[in-house]
């Protein structure tokens, strides 16, 4: 039993930092790009293995390489964005997975990083969580106004002297620290699918930026509570029982909002 | 003459092989309203900005006062529907202002009664109130200010055109706008320049009428005859007017 505790910890320590920052990814229309990040982590944990670094370290390192990498490709003009997205996204995990068949003395269950793993979660990886949604929402808290700001118009928030590169990049590692945490438990394919979800289903409630990752927040918390004891109780994979957790509440928020708040 | 806010020298600006400003000199003082004219693709936008200092030009200089305090207030801005933002917490954004400007900007701007609604349900004309009051909200001492007039009718584009010129008498800041309508230039305007990848000519709105490349690139007077219009660069340049053409192989 004392396992299930210790996912569902954290779960829920990862829904503090999903809520707010995957509102911040619906608003700046990022989704593609925070799966892109998600994919890279796999070839992160390999490489960390490789070069015996702390996984949690590697696929930070990882994530933002590839996040700089994906914006120095960005200025060129011959390539859509959406096409180098995809190209990079499936790059790293393809890399990942070439890596991970050629290391000899480790053996990777790979259901377990693409799909999220109940038991995977131990005690080590609970403090580190817990450190970790807490300098991300402290970093958070910090630059809230300015990502907002540049969130609405990075013209707009660069003239009035908000340091918008900078934003961007911290809000990219912030991002490369959510997959990090979220990866054991959720794997590397449905990471996207926390950010998203909840937030998109908290949209149709919120009548401000707070209250939205307020909400989506407590919709993750619920989504990662039910999906985990449906995990438990029908022995489903942890990962995708939480995604459909979380699809399952967006689907009352969409058809509920219809409903009473329309009629 | 007072001193400068901010100043190009010698810029140029090239994209992906394509000169789009070539060798251009503006200074932009306090006080002083500059107009942008120019057909499409002439390089207004990229020329404001190049004083915005939101890109980098090619070679040149961009000299700016330090902490200069820039009002800017974009054409228009596409909020994204997911974003739940009421005009007010969008006003509250800006950076840098005190408490009750909010109430005497949004007062003078006549906007009190959106302040609650949701950014995206505003109507364009509405939006351009809202985007110039917070152009306004740190007190600026220069106003950038893209197409302000552009979707309005013609009351409403007079109106808008006072409230920016009793503005700039009351907070003595410079003004630099593009005017989408190259006929109808503001009536306060100092100084209209023309631009076309270079700087055509520039002068008093009067006078640069008479201007022999203003005439070539925009015809007499108002445009009755209204044809599309393609720029051809044939004409020849009095001693007022010794630029030489850069555009002229992609323009003809």
């Amino acid at each position: 039993m004392s396992w299930l505790i210790d996912s569902l910890l954290a779960g829920l320590l990862l829904s503090l930092m999903s809520g707010p920052l995957g509102s911040f990814i619906v608003w700046r229309r990022m989704a593609y790009f925070g799966d892109t990040l998600a994919h890279s982590a796999l070839l992160g944990v390999t490489l960390g293995f490789v070069f015996d670094v702390n996984l949690n370290l590697a696929i930070i390192l990882c994530a933002v390489f590839v996040a700089l990498i994906l914006a120095s490709l960005q200025r060129q003009h011959f390539i859509p964005s959406d096409t180098l997205l995809g190209l990079m996204a499936h790059t790293t995990l393809a890399g990942g997975l070439v890596t991970l068949s050629q290391l000899e003395n480790v053996r990777i269950d790979l259901n377990a990083y693409l799909f999220g793993d109940l038991l995977a979660v131990n005690r080590d990886d609970l403090v580190i969580m817990a450190i970790g949604s807490a300098l991300v929402l402290l970093v958070l808290s910090r630059m809230w106004r300015g990502l907002l700001a540049a969130s609405v118009s990075e013209e707009l928030a660069q003239v009035e002297g908000y340091p918008v590169a900078k934003l961007r990049l911290m809000f990219m590692v912030l991002l490369a620290v959510v997959i990090a945490s979220a990866m054991k438990l959720v794997g590397v394919l449905l990471i996207t699918a926390m950010l998203i979800i909840p937030a998109a289903a908290a949209r149709p409630f919120s009548k401000g930026p707070k209250q939205m990752a307020v909400l989506a927040t407590l919709i993750s918390m619920l989504a990662v509570i039910v999906g985990l004891g449906l995990s438990y109780q029908f022995d489903t994979p942890a990962g995708p029982s939480i995604v459909l957790a979380s699809a399952f509440f967006f689907l009352i928020s969409q058809s509920s909002y219809r409903f009473f708040v329309r009629h | 003459m007072s001193d400068y806010l901010i100043k190009l020298q010698n810029i140029n600006l090239v994209r992906q092989g394509r000169s789009i400003l070539k060798d251009i000199q503006l200074e932009i003082r306090s006080g002083e309203i500059i107009t942008l004219i120019g057909p499409n693709g002439a390089g207004k936008s990229s020329l404001l900005k190049l004083a915005l200092g939101l890109i980098a030009p090619s070679s040149g200089q961009r000299i700016c006062l330090p902490n200069l305090r820039i009002g800017y207030m974009p054409q228009k801005i596409s909020l994204p529907e997911t974003l739940p933002l009421s005009v007010k917490h969008f006003l509250k954004l800006a950076k840098g202002f005190q408490k009750n400007e909010l109430f005497n900007v949004s007062r003078r701007l006549k906007i009190e009664h959106l302040l609650d609604q949701p950014m995206q349900r505003l109507s364009g004309g509405e939006q351009q109130r809202v985007l110039l009051a917070r152009a306004l909200l740190s007190k600026p001492e220069l106003l950038v200010l893209d197409e302000p007039v552009q979707g309005l009718d013609v009351s409403g584009q007079s109106e808008l055109y006072h409230l920016i010129s009793d503005l700039k008498d009351e907070l003595n800041c410079g003004v630099l706008m593009v005017s989408h309508d190259l006929h109808l230039v503001m009536a306060a305007t100092d100084k209209v320049v023309c631009l076309n990848g270079h700087v055509c000519c520039e002068g008093h709105p009067q006078l640069i009428q008479q201007d022999p490349s203003y005439l070539e690139l925009f015809g007499k007077s108002m445009p009755a005859h209204l044809a599309p219009y393609t720029h051809h660069h044939d004409h020849t340049h009095g001693e007022h007017c010794n630029h030489d053409h850069v555009n002229e192989e992609q323009n003809s």
